[in-house]
């Protein structure tokens, strides 16, 4: 049991954690916010009740320490300084590593971190700290239970609860176990009793007033919550209001581990099969009757999916407000004054899709602080303002989230990208690139326009780590960079990874799947035009001229193409390449299947998906085709 | 509906300040000078709650509320006591005939508006 609070609380501690570090660096820009300065209290004290009644005394022996420094800004009696928020940033970190480590850490630096919290403290208190009791929330749990011949003394429990919650926060929970048996209810004798939660800076005194007239008959108990025997008390299922996510106005929620979800929507991917399938066979029969079944199972299938998909997604802003910290501390680092902005926090995606973009966002992050915005006296000579600013915006696009990240710094030098790249043997020195061209040579492996390695970066890995692992998310990334004024990277991400709209193509009655956002158009092929290329695979669009490569070759699939071939015009990586397939099948909605150990391995295919009769059609990888294509080449 | 609170005292000070504090809050009061003036009004009223001072003449307050819990209409009534000092044998005497709660005199009106509300619903 113990075990399962401590996991909830580490879960919650980390949002709470987060929070608090959003808070802190509002706090920064404007000390004198009485909000931010809420926040940060409330996520300090949540920290220190729940860590208490989860069995994390240090973490609220250490908290409350914090918590009470901050209790004196609450109330305006010190002032928020830079050194405040670095100390209180370490501190959020130590509570990290004590909840993360469960306590077993040394406590030098615990200690260390308290006592420069103590110097803030006015002399005459010293660690045993009195509050004034109006600034104070405190959270009490009240065991009331009123005796059966309340009602004959003309009192009302109810009065009671509605004066009770009156003075604060309160959840009352009501007890229903001693009623008796419908034919044995005395309907004048009272069975009911309660529990009660409450939050309130009013004291333990203006509580036992409520009870005054009922105090000496009735079991009452109240107890300050986070005390020794309460932890006990947890199993009876009392939350106290303020360990609920610290959002206002938070809507009812259940926590419910990510692999339940994966599953669902794996469970959800086999229906949308096995509905496929059923629809294929009704219109087979032509059986009215089952086609207006199968239409039923194909709403309700759909509606399902995109509830159960919705369930996945989250806001981008938890990932957002984590570079916060990233972004001061890189700055600070690199000598640089850099504020980071964001806008669409509340925009939604996969889980998953979150999860693995954190990485890369991270990286271009650095990017940017490192080459991106220059010192700022260098800022100041090119008439900018000293503070650098790095924003990051997200924001839906069809079934894509576009993600950009921007910073107002010196931008990219593309001469010297070339010159980087010439001298690397990337290009030859004569090769008349574009500035797509150009900017896709920036997420070559080793190359990095830094004019020194620095501890950020510099040394060339990242972009392409960036790049891998938005094409792992069949994403895709544009840089678009002004010389003096700043650099822009756009990330265009799908809304979900389990399914996917693609192009469903056949070759030799192999069925292949295109990703659809790659898709720019089909064209056809005649055998003839072909020949006349000579062998070139070459192909003229109006009047542009773009390679395609044979996936019956690439795949070698026995047997004869068609006359007339289609080739799927995409676009990978910056480039337009056409793919050459026997027959173009049309649109399809593709629950995608990891191919499994044996074929996880194999270059050029991303997953696979179960088509509604039950074949299967593999998802084409296109930047690894035309990958492996260019090195069959050179 | 206004709601009707039944005070009972025997001093005309106590019975005006009651009356004052109570109908400025929107009640509407009944004023009765002794148990049995309070007994016999109520014959004809039907109150929401009862105020009553316990030393009166006649019959005093602890008397009174054993009788006012026997008529049918009051079995689940508030009543609230006054009492002049903090006799704590009085309360209890009190309680035990069936009154809800006490004030102790002299209050002040927000005090007597805080009882009112805890008893009444």
């Amino acid at each position: 049991m113990t075990d399962r609070y401590r996991e909830t609380f580490r879960d919650e501690a980390g949002e709470i954690l987060c929070e608090l570090e959003t808070a802190l660096l509002e706090l920064e820009v404007s000390p004198g916010d009485g909000e931010a300065i809420g926040r940060v209290f409330r996520a300090l004290h949540t920290i220190k009740g729940s860590g208490a009644m989860s069995g994390f005394d240090e973490v609220a022996n250490f908290t409350h320490e914090v918590e009470t420094v901050y209790e004196l800004v609450r109330c305006g009696r010190l002032p928020v300084s830079r050194e405040l928020i670095n100390l209180t940033l370490s501190a959020r970190d130590r509570i990290k590593a004590l909840i993360e480590s469960g306590g077993e850490i040394d406590d030098a630096r615990t200690k260390d971190i308290i006592a420069a919290f103590r110097q803030y403290l006015p002399e005459e208190q010293g660690d045993a700290l009195s509050i004034p009791s109006d600034c104070r929330d405190i959270t009490y749990h009240i065991h009331f239970r009123p005796p059966a011949d309340i009602f004959l003394r003309g009192i009302n429990p109810l009065a009671l609860l509605k004066e009770l919650a009156e003075l604060g926060q309160c959840r009352i929970t009501t007890r229903t176990e001693a009623i008796p048996a419908l034919e044995e209810i005395d309907p004048e004798l009272c069975h009911l009793w309660w529990e009660i939660v409450l939050t309130t800076t009013h004291g333990m005194d203006a509580i036992r007033d409520v009870f005054i007239f009922v105090e000496e008959d009735c079991e009452l108990r109240i107890e300050a919550a986070g005390q020794g025997e309460e932890r006990d008390r947890t199993d009876v299922g009392i939350r106290t209001p303020d360990q609920e996510p610290s959002a206002p106005d938070t809507v009812s929620s259940v926590r419910v581990r990510s692999e339940k979800l994966d599953s669902l929507v794996d469970l959800i991917g086999e229906l949308v099969t096995v509905q496929a399938r059923l629809a294929q066979l009704a219109s087979a029969r032509a059986d009215v009757e089952l086609d207006g079944v199968s239409e039923v199972v194909e709403r309700l299938t759909w509606e399902l999916r995109d509830q159960v998909l919705n369930i996945r997604m989250l806001p981008i802003g938890t990932t957002f407000s984590r570079f916060g910290r990233l972004v001061r501390d890189l700055g600070e680092e690199l000598g640089k004054d850099v504020v980071l902005s964001t806008e669409g926090a509340e925009t939604e995606l996969d889980k998953t899709v979150i999860e693995r973009l954190s990485d890369p966002l991270v990286h271009l992050i650095r990017n940017c602080i490192d080459h991106g915005i220059e010192p700022p006296a260098v800022r100041q000579v090119a008439g900018k303002p000293p503070k650098g600013r790095i924003h990051l915006a997200a924001r839906h696009s069809g079934a894509q989230v576009m993600i950009e990240v921007r910073d107002d710094g010196s931008g990219i030098d593309l001469d010297l990208v070339r010159n980087k790249a010439i001298a690397m043997g990337l290009v030859g020195a004569e090769a008349d690139l574009n500035d797509k061209e150009l900017y896709g040579l920036l997420f070559h492996s080793g190359l990095s326009t830094a004019a020194s390695v620095s501890s950020v970066s510099g040394r060339g890995v990242g972009m392409d780590v960036v790049k891998r692992a938005i094409d792992e998310l069949c994403g895709g990334i544009d840089i678009f960079s002004r010389p003096g004024e700043g650099t822009t990277f756009t990330l265009k991400l799908p809304l979900t990874l389990a399914i996917i709209d693609g192009l469903l193509v056949k070759i030799s009655g192999d069925f292949f799947l295109f990703p659809l956002s790659a898709v720019e158009e089909c064209i056809e092929l005649h055998k003839t035009d072909a020949e006349k290329a000579h062998g070139s695979n070459l192909v003229t669009v109006r009047g542009e001229i773009l390679p395609y490569i044979r996936l019956r070759e690439q795949f070698t699939i026995a047997g004869k193409p068609p006359k007339i071939e289609q080739v799927v015009l995409t676009e990978a990586d910056g480039q337009r390449v056409g793919f050459v397939v026997d027959e173009v099948v049309g649109e399809h909605q593709a629950v995608i299947k990891a191919l499994g150990r044996m074929y996880r391995d194999v270059r050029g295919l991303s997953g696979a998906t179960v088509l509604g009769d039950g074949s299967v059609a593999l998802i084409l990888d296109l930047p690894q085709l035309v990958q492996i294509e260019e090195s069959l080449a050179s | 509906m206004s709601r009707k609170i039944m005070t009972v005292d025997d001093s005309a000070t106590v019975r005006q300040m009651l009356s004052f504090t109570l109908q400025d809050a929107g009640f509407e009061v009944i004023e009765a000078t002794d148990g049995v003036d309070a007994l016999e009004k109520l014959k004809s009223e039907s109150i929401q709650m009862l105020i009553t001072d316990l030393n009166m003449p006649q019959m005093d307050g602890i008397e009174l509320i054993r009788e006012v819990r026997k008529t049918p209409g009051n079995r689940f009534v508030p009543i609230i006591m006054l009492t002049t000092e903090s006799n704590e044998q009085k309360r209890q005497a009190g309680k035990s005939a069936g009154a809800s709660g006490w004030i102790v005199k002299p209050f002040k009106p927000e005090q007597l508006l805080r009882v009112v509300k805890m008893v009444l619903v």
